[in-house]
């Protein structure tokens, strides 16, 4: 009943939603607000809410099919909510996306860059695309902070799984972005080279103050990385807190054995 | 706009590195046109020495052939660098862009354009040196010819990118097969009053039957339609208007039922 109610208002109150009230130089870096998305009767984000502070790292939990990567997406504006709405930087990413794309940027196991173009190839036509100035020397400085100098004038489409991810986060780190969408960056990266992009990603956070919204299933990196975590199942947010507060709410050592209660707890839900 | 300018010349330069980074690819682009001018150069040389009744189709065919190639090479131009996106699985990553959908509209203009003159140049002068037929001689009107089957093919391969960015890779077997569709329709080899009388105003409802009416207007009777000539244009400002809003539309779909992050998946 009410999902029906919800869908029944969904065209109507979306056109009616206020603008935000807050000024963008004071608005949040992100704020989602009862964001939902239904696919044919099915809820993959159901009246999700959080905000994430300008300069946080914020971790998107959840098991597979949670609604983690449709949000990302929402937030990105690549999908449009069925109801609520994503803001980013002050602006609503259905409506005026345009205005902040080129202070944003994402990395995702989604998408890929041109296999046939070389690294420097796609960094420069990406770098053209974001307006940054004196792109040759942003890829080179990339390139240092990434390792991947010699392999800058390879084909893309020939780099190892680690190499592809390595510079899929350059790109997304070409503008200087000041909101970082990250689903899962270091998935396909061996322990070492995962340990040594997130002190990458830290660092770039500590310099220029970004925030970034990150997606993992690795709960060490999570809790390495993040100032606050969002846990989601089933398209909906089950819990939200720092990463010790919430450990110690559940009476857990570390995230990974809340985020498997909350599994477990879900299941039987279910059942 | 300076900006819109640089993110128009970037993704030029991303699909002149692709047609650089495979020479077989450049071949490809050629390779068609001229394997169909021979074969189409062949008939035009029988057809230009067995019967002087004859003789006279064999310009306005081989000029037809030259010409619908620009129709179709120029809409498999754009509609395939689209394509080059979604199977590189690079659509979201351009969409997440400040990149604007006219800008890349754009730009897949400017590189059908170029891929375009790559295949038809070299064949026009395959054409000349082979067969003695030089379509340069067609003149002034061969530019407005030129135009307006450019602007038509712009305009279908927009939509065929909407259908693409809605449909998914299902819809790439229609970047063949609508401008089959097409062939018959727009009286390519042979003027309009051969159609049955009920699809003559379909005929007419198409740009690209004005220019082949007016080719064979310059190559048989020696005069030049401007009147067609406008017409078309009139018709394909509509179109490409309409593509443009079809391919927009799509796209917004496409957004609302979540489908550009899977897209070539």
């Amino acid at each position: 009943m009410y999902h029906m109610a919800k869908s029944a208002l969904e065209g109507a109150v979306q056109s009616q939603l206020p603008p935000p009230v807050i000024k963008e130089e004071f608005a949040p870096a992100i704020a989602v607000e009862d964001l939902c998305k239904n696919y044919s009767g099915h809820w993959a984000v159901d009246e999700v809410n959080f905000v994430v502070p300008r300069g946080w790292t914020i971790g998107l939990l959840g098991g597979n099919g949670a609604g983690k990567t449709t949000t990302i997406a929402m937030i990105m504006g690549l999908v449009v909510p069925s109801y609520g709405r994503a803001v980013v930087l002050g602006h609503d990413m259905a409506r005026d996306r345009r205005k902040v794309l080129k202070r944003m940027n994402f990395e995702s196991p989604y998408v890929a860059l041109p296999a046939r173009l070389t690294v420097r190839q796609n960094l420069t036509v990406f770098g053209r695309l974001y307006g940054v100035p004196n792109v040759a020397a942003r890829i080179e400085e990339l390139a240092y902070d990434f390792a991947f100098s010699e392999i800058l004038d390879h084909a893309t489409g020939t780099l190892s799984a680690g190499q592809k991810t390595r510079v899929s986060i350059a790109k997304a780190l070409i503008n200087k972005p000041e909101v970082l969408l990250l689903d899962e960056p270091t998935a396909s990266l061996d322990p070492d080279r995962a340990e040594w992009v997130r002190a990458n990603l830290q660092r770039y956070q500590l310099e220029h103050g970004a925030t970034i919204l990150l997606s993992s299933h690795n709960m060490l990196e999570v809790e390495q990385m993040c100032d606050f975590v969002v846990i989601m199942s089933f398209g909906r947010v089950v819990e939200m807190g720092f990463p010790r507060e919430l450990a110690a709410r559940h009476s857990c050592e570390t995230l990974n054995e809340v985020f498997i209660q909350l599994a477990r707890r879900e299941e039987e839900l279910l059942d | 706009m300076r900006d819109s300018f640089n993110r128009i010349a970037a993704m030029t330069a991303r699909y002149g590195y692709l047609l650089r980074s495979s020479w077989i690819r450049l071949a490809e682009v050629i390779y068609w046109p001229t394997m169909q001018m021979l074969v189409w150069g062949f008939l035009y040389t029988y057809l230009y020495t067995s019967d002087s009744k004859i003789a006279n189709t064999a310009g306005p065919l081989l000029g037809a052939v030259l010409l619908w190639d620009v129709l179709f090479r120029g809409q498999l131009g754009f509609t395939f660098t689209f394509l080059e996106e979604v199977w590189s699985r690079n659509i979201a990553n351009l969409m997440m862009s400040p990149l604007t959908s006219g800008e890349l509209a754009v730009s897949l203009m400017g590189v059908s354009f170029i891929r375009m003159l790559i295949g038809t140049l070299p064949v026009t002068l395959l054409v000349t040196v082979l067969f003695a037929f030089n379509i340069y001689t067609l003149g002034l009107p061969l530019i407005a010819f030129f135009l307006n089957l450019v602007l038509t093919s712009w305009a279908l391969g927009l939509v065929l990118c909407g259908l693409v960015t809605r449909y998914g890779l299902g819809a790439e077997t229609y970047a063949w097969s609508v401008m089959i569709l097409l062939l018959p329709l727009c009286c390519v080899y042979y003027p309009v009053w051969v159609l049955p009388f009920w699809l003559q105003p379909l005929a007419w409802s198409l740009a690209p039957t004005y220019v082949f009416e007016g080719m064979r207007a310059v190559l048989l009777d020696g005069s030049f339609r401007a009147d067609l000539m406008i017409e078309a244009l009139a018709l394909n400002i509509f179109y490409l208007v309409g593509g443009f809003g079809v391919f927009l539309w799509l796209l917004q779909n496409a957004r609302h039922r979540g489908l550009l992050l899977a897209m070539g998946e």
